[in-house]
């Protein structure tokens, strides 16, 4: 009756799986979700970019024109073009997420997710506004 | 509509093989018939060996999550005409050790909710004589989201960090611990904190938010994570600057 | 290395199963649902030295009380009096309630109802912050606490989790009960399998309390729960002590046809209407009033359920039924309350319909049919849940106490899970505290019980029959001989069928073999446990030749006072039919009267 030498009466081994390591692959949910985290890597990048710069500055100006070239090479600016993608990316999906760690009251009612989520999005416009009035105006 | 449709059931005899196998049976399709009076009929009828919970046949007990076609469902509740024209494949929660067949071991999530204290905790009880505590409707509302947590787990088989990392508490407990710390009844949520901010707790989540997504009453426990890392947070800040507060 | 690494990481998962020290106790409790978890906190608080062992088939948040949606009586407003809560029950049950029973039970219900509340149960509110009430069915005063659709979830979750809080209480998830340990005159533990081992051990206890629940499994259209098989009744019953007053089978009017779910009564109460093939209200045509456009308490869709059911199968004989794939059914129509209403009082209701038979009852009518619902009969306790047996109390829809009589009135039953589940804690913890020599040794009828077990299903070669074909026959002799209208022929006819089926188990042929998990043959074990149920339902019911309440006999109409104001006492008889005697229903207060409604 019993084929299972591991098997001892009354003494069932419960099977456990692995989660592999690439258990993110199946689905687009999880997909995304890993995309997201990701997006700390570019994060991560642009601050390298900044540090590098920082140190171009302090090595004088042949340093720094050196710098600026490397920054219009294709790589840099393909570089550049992702990081961006994934920052918008990652504001984004920050901004959705937003109004499930808030929750905030007026009066008696609940606000409404979407006006959480909505101020969020204003605010991020009128600050980028800002920053290009100030880019542009000086 | 087809007359029949096939489940490819994983099943698994610890006395009999060391590794799960498949096995198909053919059910009879019926456009009312949900997925476990498929496993209903089987047992009945096809393979008296076949082994799974259920109870309430009506979404409430919460006995009767199992994977279907790799997502997380109660099987009462989930109507095989979905899935045409098959073969379904059914296999136990993910991320729990399996006892048999769609059974899996629990008591990892009994230790757990345990764990995080979900019981109303008061310094000092008021007598029954008095009556009952107020609690408008309003102050209801703000935690009985939290209450409908029906213990299926399948929150629990959707989170890839409880699949990575074992020891985290996990959604369902942390959405039970809400439940009390925002019933104003409770005066526990100090204690809970403190419980949920050490290292398998609240910030073991990464916010993948997919416990939210298969939660079959829509507790939202990503929801109740978030809002406890702000409380933990705020808490901590707190802590930091105003040390003299009441401790 | 890396090996080593991930062994360590898998080790670090490695979570043992529960580990007993010690199989012995106090106080055992079987079952974890209302009543059981109310009995073990009510133990765990009388004297905290007690050890307490809850044990039950299913982890105790699957219990059945989780599925109860309406609501808890108790008198709290003021314009209401507990002689008015006696009153209805008293009427309700068609007076076979005992009335010293009733008068503790309503004058408990309001302590116990707000300790659950002090304990976390999120009840509905007025907008002051107060207690909610609703109307209930034969309730002619409002005071049905109710936590939105979901009372007895809400109920079970606070209970249970309440419980851990309590170090003495020691859980054994998932341990199906085979038999109680008699000896002696006096019960001391149970013998029970572990289903994820399959090794059956037994647990002592100086006190034993049963709170397994009803046995609505024993027909086929039932609103109850897989679990609901009867098997603290038939562990009882085997040990010799008499089932009471089972022939009063409650239906409950409104259940969806094929999966039996229950359509609560608080649809009705906020003012759903049934109608026959024709959409006409046609309570009207039998004695229960005259339609209104809002509810009238005990009225109409308000009458008690009894008589709704009945005026469900006179539709019937009269043709005026619709016809489906799953039998006959009418309609609900809740449509007139519109989204709004349905939405804040009646969402669970809402769903179901949806989820379960694909209806939008916001804007089309709900199929609905009388479906078995609870079972007013049960163990025979006194008011303290003490059966006749020593060491042996009962609690919750298992006992008959009996304050439910011949029938129940809604929301009456959860609040009966809190008063005589704490009272039968109470009584078994004083039982129990005052036992000086702990159980006998009865290690060898718990090795009796696996032989028996090993050999009657597990290790038997041969046998012919299927515990599915076994189980349908019954179903069908069940709801024909013994269901809302009886007689002697089809009560007789039914009788022989269970007798017969009960003798075909003995060739009972199980596919599973195995140790680990076998539901297969808990099920098997579950029918043997109906079949003992359903004798003693047939047996009560043949002899009591009177209509009285859920039990209406077509032979025999009218109620019979003078020879049947008693309850039905079935005791087991070996291979012969049950014996019943009769036991004087206890009247303090209120003289027997008629039932009237819509007056």
């Amino acid at each position: 009756m019993t084929h299972n030498s591991r098997y001892s009466k009354y003494h069932p081994k419960w099977y456990r799986t692995r989660t592999p390591i690439f258990w993110w692959i199946h689905k687009w949910v999880h997909v995304r979700f890993i995309l997201r985290e990701m997006t700390s890597v570019f994060v991560a990048f642009y601050a390298l970019v900044l540090l590098f710069q920082i140190r171009a500055l302090t090595q004088g100006p042949e340093a720094y024109t050196a710098f600026l070239a490397w920054l219009k090479t294709p790589v840099s600016i393909v570089l550049h073009v992702v990081a961006f993608v994934a920052v918008v990316f990652h504001t984004i999906t920050w901004l959705n997420l937003m109004p499930r760690a808030m929750v905030l009251h007026f009066g008696q009612k609940r606000v409404p997710k979407a006006v959480i989520a909505a101020s969020g999005y204003i605010a991020w416009a009128v600050v980028s506004i800002v920053i290009a009035w100030i880019m542009v105006t000086t | 509509m087809p007359t029949n449709i096939t489940l490819e059931i994983l099943r698994y005899r610890p006395e009999e093989e060391a590794e799960p196998i498949y096995q198909r049976y053919e059910v009879p399709f019926r456009k009312d018939w949900v997925i476990l009076d498929a496993l209903n009929y089987i047992k009945d009828n096809l393979d008296g060996t076949l082994s799974y919970r259920w109870s309430c046949r009506m979404g409430v007990c919460g006995s009767c999550g199992m994977m279907v076609n790799g997502t997380p469902v109660l099987t009462c509740a989930t109507f095989m005409e979905k899935f045409l024209p098959g073969p379904i494949r059914v296999e136990p929660l993910a991320n729990f050790p399996v006892v048999r067949d769609l059974v899996i071991e629990m008591s990892d999530f009994m230790q757990k909710l345990k764990h995080v204290k979900p019981w109303i905790i008061r310094e000092e009880e008021q007598p029954l004589s008095q009556g009952e505590y107020l609690q408008t409707p309003a102050q209801r509302e703000e935690y009985e989201q939290f209450s409908m947590c029906i213990n299926c787990m399948l929150c629990y088989a959707a989170c890839p960090v409880y699949g990575l990392e074992p020891s985290f508490i996990g959604p369902a407990a942390i959405a039970l611990a809400q439940r009390y710390n925002l019933d104003n009844r409770d005066q526990g949520a100090k204690q809970r904190l403190e419980l949920l901010s050490q290292d398998d707790g609240i910030w073991q989540c990464t916010l993948v938010g997919e416990c939210s997504v298969v939660c079959p009453k829509h507790v939202d426990p990503a929801g109740a994570i978030q809002r406890y890392k702000v409380a933990g947070a705020t808490d901590w800040w707190k802590s930091l600057l105003m040390p003299w507060g009441n401790r | 290395m890396l090996f080593v690494f991930y062994e360590y990481l898998v080790g670090r998962e490695n979570k043992v199963m529960a580990q007993y020290e010690t199989n012995e106790y106090d106080v055992v409790i079987i079952g974890g649902g209302g009543a059981g978890l109310r009995a073990a906190i009510a133990v765990a608080e009388i004297n905290p030295k007690l050890s307490i062992a809850v044990v039950s088939k299913v982890y105790p948040m699957r219990s059945h009380t989780v599925s109860a949606e309406g609501g808890a009586a108790a008198v709290i407003k003021s314009n209401d009096s507990l002689d008015d809560h006696a009153y209805d029950t008293i009427s309700g049950g068609d007076w076979l309630c005992d009335q010293d029973a009733i008068e503790a039970f309503v004058k408990e219900a309001v302590e116990e109802m707000l300790q659950l509340e002090h304990w976390g149960c999120p009840w509905s509110r007025q907008e002051d912050g107060t207690i909610a009430v609703r109307p209930f069915g034969g309730m002619k005063i409002e005071r049905t606490w109710f936590a939105a659709d979901k009372t007895g979830f809400h109920m079970l979750h606070t209970l249970f989790q309440t419980t851990l809080k309590y170090e003495p209480i020691q859980r054994y998830d998932e341990w199906f009960v085979t038999r109680l340990l008699v000896d002696d005159g006096r019960c001391h533990g149970v013998v029970a399998i572990e289903l994820a081992t399959g090794k059956i051990q037994a647990i002592t206890a100086k006190a034993v309390i049963i709170c397994t629940g009803g046995c609505g499994r024993v027909f086929p259209f039932t609103t109850n729960a897989s679990i609901k098989t009867g098997d603290g009744m038939a562990l009882a019953y085997r040990a010799g002590v008499p089932l009471k007053d089972m022939e009063f089978v409650q239906y409950h009017p409104t259940g969806l046809p094929f999966t039996g779910i229950l359509i609560t009564e608080a649809a009705r109460s906020e003012g759903g209407f049934l109608l026959n093939k024709d959409g006409y209200r046609y309570l009207q045509d039998y004695n229960l009033g005259t339609p209104q456009s809002k509810p009238v308490l005990r009225s109409m869709e308000l009458g008690p359920r009894d008589r709704l059911s009945q005026a469900f199968v006179k539709e019937q004989e009269k043709g005026r039924t619709l016809e489906g794939p799953y039998g006959h059914y009418v309609h609900l129509d809740i449509r007139h309350l519109g989204e709004k209403i349905i939405n804040t009082k009646l969402p669970f209701v809402r769903e179901l319909c949806l989820k379960y038979e694909n209806i939008d009852p916001v804007k089309e009518l709900i199929p609905v049919r009388p479906v078995v619902h609870y079972m007013m009969g049960g163990i025979h306790t006194d008011m303290h849940g003490a059966t006749p047996l020593k060491g042996l109390y009962a609690a919750g829809e298992v006992a008959c106490v009996s304050i439910n009589g011949a029938n129940r009135l809604g929301s009456n039953s959860l609040t009966e899970l809190l008063v005589f589940g704490a009272r039968a804690g109470k009584a078994a913890a004083h039982f129990a505290l005052e036992q000086k020599e702990p159980g006998s040794a009865i290690a060898a009828l718990a090795a009796d019980e696996t032989k028996r077990l090993e050999k009657q299903f597990l290790r038997k070669e041969g046998g012919s029959e299927r515990s599915a074909a076994l189980r349908s026959e019954m179903h069908r002799a069940m709801e024909e001989g013994a269901g809302i209208y009886r007689n002697q022929a089809s009560l007789k006819k039914s009788e022989e069928v269970v007798r017969d089926l009960q003798e075909r188990f003995l060739n009972i042929s199980l596919a599973d073999h195995s140790y680990t998990f076998n539901t297969e043959l808990t099920s098997v074990l579950e029918l043997s446990y109906i079949l003992d149920v359903a004798e003693a339902i047939v047996q009560s019911a043949l002899k009591r030749t009177e209509s009285r309440g859920s039990h209406q006999r077509t032979d025999h109409p009218d109620r019979d006072d003078q020879n049947f104001l008693a309850h039905s006492l079935a005791y087991r008889n070996e291979n012969n039919p049950p014996r019943i005697e009769y036991l004087p229903v206890t009247i303090t207060r209120w003289p027997p009267g008629e039932r009237v409604y819509g007056r």
